[in-house]
């Protein structure tokens, strides 16, 4: 690996070289490096480019790393990951992309992830997104998401893209079984003329099943936000989904939450907020010796942590 | 020291500050005076969160008339809020951080929140969200005025919401605050028990200061009119 891809490692997987235990790194479009664990093992796809994950029942307190690095300008690449989690597991899963673009073409890549997680598995998936160069070459990143969760099953993902991603389309779909939940934290900021593009759709059809499904974005420049958030509650379940976006300068936000409920006994919330930061926040930072940039930036950093 | 020369605040033509004159330069000074009078506008024209429309402020003989905040901040002045803002995902050691002016280790930050009568632990890491109880929030914010340690601390009415807390434990906290800074800690409040310890005592009514003196000579006063109404400048 050269700085340029070490520092990429860094950014999305806060690694700062090839992991411990299992992991998958690609870079530039191929397989840089894999390793299997007793409990979880890599393999790699023969039909299309990606990898499948199986993870043994039971296995716990384990993690699995799999960061992609693109440094090359102009590569695109549509990878499928497979993440088979057996029963009673309880596992972390760090994923991100980097993608630095010091040319003229666009750098592109699409990473379609499905989960399937056994019965009382318990999963946390961390999945950022960065983007650097100083190429007038895009970065584009469209992250799929699919996830099964069987009986009490549960699995926090948490995503972020703060920096560099000229374009998303970020797509997650959900299905949540009897006593499972799932709770989705996502992180965004926008700058410059970025578009970023999210939807989520869970399905709740197991009794007592749950999810709530938070993102927390800022706009600036001129960038443009889309949310959608769809909740169909079709069981005696509970579901919330929450927008909260920070506008700035001529940046555009939509927030579309959108819940529907098939059952008497489906609860349902969803709660959308856009606004510029608080004046009174900003004179509060300011009484403390912060210039009003500084403090617009604690704010901000504040807001995405 | 500050001083306010001949200054006067208008908001679309209504007077809401007086030519106002007036010298600070005791350990403690109330502010007091019924709602309106101007008392917390005074507040911000100090911290220079507003701009008088006429007059002077000169904080150590120094005008300070066209300081933005943050420069006055830097200067030197503090202002806890009547009513603490809120932050998402900002924490309450990282405004303790802010306030000191550097990155605060958890015993330092807790040492500040200890004074305040906060369960240090319980609050260091929680965020100044709407998690927090308005009396609780308060205490954070006194507690941040104490981070900074400044030559002027002005409070507006740091009393409300601390009732599980006692008047004492906040009057040791100014005199403990006073000890570090031997400046000027300026008080907004209703509460006889902090005009009681005030050196001296400012009463504004209608946008005007009706009355300043030592404590001994204005609280009496103030005690008298308690049952009808302010002080103002025909009863005076």
């Amino acid at each position: 690996m050269d700085g340029i891809q070490k520092k990429l490692l860094e950014e999305v997987a806060g690694l700062h070289d090839v992991p411990q235990g299992a992991y998958s790194l690609r870079i530039n479009g191929s397989l840089h490096g894999k390793n299997s664990s007793e409990n979880i093992e890599i393999v790699g796809k023969t039909d299309k480019a990606g990898i499948d994950i199986y993870i043994k029942p039971g296995t716990k307190n384990e993690s699995l790393h799999i960061p992609v690095i693109l440094s090359q300008s102009g590569l695109r690449e549509l990878v499928y990951n497979d993440f088979h989690i057996g029963e009673d597991c309880d596992v972390t899963i760090v994923a991100g992309c980097g993608i630095h673009n010091g040319g003229n073409e666009t750098s592109e890549h699409s990473g379609v992830h499905s989960f399937f997680v056994g019965k009382n598995a318990r999963i946390k998936y961390v999945e950022k997104h960065y983007g650097q160069g100083d190429g007038n070459g895009e970065n584009i990143m469209n992250p799929t998401t699919y996830v099964e969760l069987d009986e009490n099953a549960y699995m926090e993902m948490e995503t972020a893209q703060i920096k560099g991603v000229d374009s998303t389309y970020r797509k997650t779909t959900a299905k949540v079984s009897k006593n499972a939940t799932l709770i989705v934290n996502e992180k965004l900021m926008t700058h410059g003329k970025q578009i970023a593009d999210t939807e989520f759709s869970v399905e709740l059809l197991g009794e007592n099943s749950g999810t709530h499904v938070v993102s927390r974005a800022v706009a600036r420049d001129e960038s443009k936000q889309r949310f959608l958030s769809k909740i169909e509650g079709k069981n005696k379940c509970s579901g919330h989904t929450e927008c909260d976006a920070i506008i700035m300068d001529n940046a555009t936000v939509a927030a579309i939450p959108e819940i529907l409920a098939v059952d008497p006994d489906a609860s349902l919330i969803h709660e959308a907020a856009i606004g510029k930061i608080a004046g009174e926040q900003l004179v509060k930072l300011m009484t403390l010796g912060l210039t009003e940039k500084e403090a617009e930036e604690e704010i901000i950093n504040g807001f995405l942590r | 020291m500050l001083e306010f020369k001949n200054v006067s605040f208008s908001v679309e033509g209504k007077d809401i500050l007086k030519n106002v004159n007036l010298e600070i330069d005791d350990r403690f000074v109330a502010i007091t005076g019924p709602n309106g009078s101007g008392k917390s506008t005074m507040a911000k024209l100090i911290a220079g969160i507003i701009m008088p429309t006429s007059g002077k402020i000169y904080m150590d003989g120094v005008d300070i008339t066209d300081m933005s905040i943050t420069d006055r901040a830097k200067a030197g002045i503090s202002f806890a809020f009547q009513q603490p803002v809120r932050f998402k995902g900002i924490t309450v050691k990282d405004l303790i951080s802010l306030a000191a002016g550097k990155r605060t280790s958890v015993a330092e930050a807790c040492s500040y929140l200890s004074e305040v009568g906060l369960c240090a632990k319980d609050y260091v890491n929680r965020e100044v969200d709407g998690s927090l109880s308005g009396g609780e929030l308060k205490r954070i914010e006194i507690a941040m005025i104490n981070a900074r340690s400044t030559k002027i601390s002005v409070f507006d009415e740091p009393e409300a919401g601390i009732d599980l807390w006692s008047f004492n434990n906040l009057i040791k906290v100014f005199e403990k605050m006073y000890e570090r800074t031997k400046g000027n800690i300026i008080i907004i409040s209703h509460q006889e028990r902090i005009l009681n310890i005030a050196d001296k005592i400012i009463v504004l009514a209608g946008g005007e200061v009706v009355e300043y003196g030592e404590k001994d000579v204005v609280f009496p006063k103030l005690m008298d009119v308690r049952s009808g109404c302010y002080l103002t400048k025909d009863n005076a």
